[in-house]
């Protein structure tokens, strides 16, 4: 580190905080990553049965508002292929 | 007179709950009020030392709700001020020997009489953490700004909410500004943002603590001290004074003012 600290990324505490953000979330909602995934695909698989969607564009999250939790989802459809 | 009942909790162990829980109540007696304090922690007691008044133990808490003696017999009063009370904790029994119903009506007895009783919980989500909140009116956590004591802290503020106690306020403990200044530590909000609960102490990591920890003097007694003006601070906001949060405002060096300008 220089003579004065440059930018934030080096700093120990923006780690901290999003280490915390991410360890918080899953146990406020006692989900882990496994079953995220899984509840995940089952989404997509049955949204896929009715519209034609990119799953590797799908973001499907959980984000915290104060002390609440939110499951959020961005699922773009894909264009519709006149025919 | 109906007092109020204010527990003192954290999840993880170790972040200063007893210390807490002893300078608010010595500051709340500073400012002329009735204080009764309970020690929750069957088995491991420490209030006592803290305070400085291990040695004028007769009866405890234990004692009190096998009617082996009446609640004035248990509440030891402190030297230096004569509105400020402990119950102790017993040493030899375990926590399954007081219940929630006994810490209700034993609150409910001393409320009519004084003006704060503060609970010191112990550590943990067991049964004298369910004894330690279930007479209280106001619940305060306390953390330290640090990755296993603010998880503990919410798992703690999430157990609150589910048994209709809440909503917590939150205290953080051992602020260390020079780590705060060079970003290696979490900032009160940093803290607040992650637990998002309102904040009601901010007290400054100060080797002072320790000192009056050795005498068995506590802290608050110091207003001069880093640490003892913010335990005074925290005693009027629970008296419902709006002091601002400036407890680890600290002078920087010329160097911190550099940094903080290029930062």
């Amino acid at each position: 580190m220089g003579f004065w600290n440059r930018g934030n990324q080096s700093k120990s505490s923006n780690t901290a905080k999003e280490r915390l953000k991410f360890v918080l979330v899953h146990d406020r909602t006692d989900l882990s990553l496994e079953k995220l995934d899984q509840m995940k695909n089952e989404i997509l698989g049955v949204i896929s049965r009715y519209i034609e969607i990119d799953p590797d564009l799908v973001v499907i999250d959980i984000q915290h508002d104060g002390r609440e939790q939110k499951l959020i989802a961005d699922i773009p459809i894909k264009n519709p292929r006149r025919k | 007179m109906t007092g109020k009942t204010i527990t003192i909790t954290s999840g993880k162990g170790g972040v200063g709950k007893t210390t807490v829980t002893v300078n608010l109540a010595v500051g709340l007696g500073l400012r002329g009020k009735k204080v009764v304090c309970i020690d929750g922690d069957i088995g491991l007691r420490n209030m006592d030392v803290i305070l400085g008044l291990e040695n004028r133990i007769v009866y405890d808490i234990v004692d009190v709700v096998e009617g082996r003696c009446r609640l004035k017999q248990a509440m030891i009063r402190d030297k230096r001020l004569p509105d400020l009370f402990l119950v102790p904790a017993s040493q030899t029994r375990d926590k399954n020997s007081v219940t929630p119903e006994d810490m209700i009506r034993l609150c409910d007895e001393i409320k009519t009489e004084y003006d704060y009783i503060l609970i010191d919980s112990p550590a943990g989500i067991e049964q004298g953490f369910k004894n330690a909140i279930a007479p209280a009116d106001q619940i305060i956590v306390v953390t330290n700004p640090e990755v296993s004591a603010v998880r503990d802290a919410d798992r703690i503020i999430g157990l609150i909410e589910a048994e209709e106690k809440g909503p917590a306020s939150l205290i953080i403990n051992r602020m260390n500004s020079a780590m705060v200044n060079r970003g290696d530590m979490l900032t009160q909000d940093d803290v607040n943002e992650l637990l998002a609960i309102d904040l009601i102490g901010l007290i400054p990591e100060d080797e002072n603590v320790i000192v009056s920890t050795n005498k068995g003097t506590p802290i608050a007694f110091e207003g001069k001290t880093k640490a003892g003006r913010a335990f005074q601070n925290l005693a009027a906001r629970v008296e419902g004074e709006a002091i601002p949060f400036n407890e680890i405002e600290e002078k920087m060096n010329f160097l911190d003012k550099v940094r903080k300008l290029f930062g």
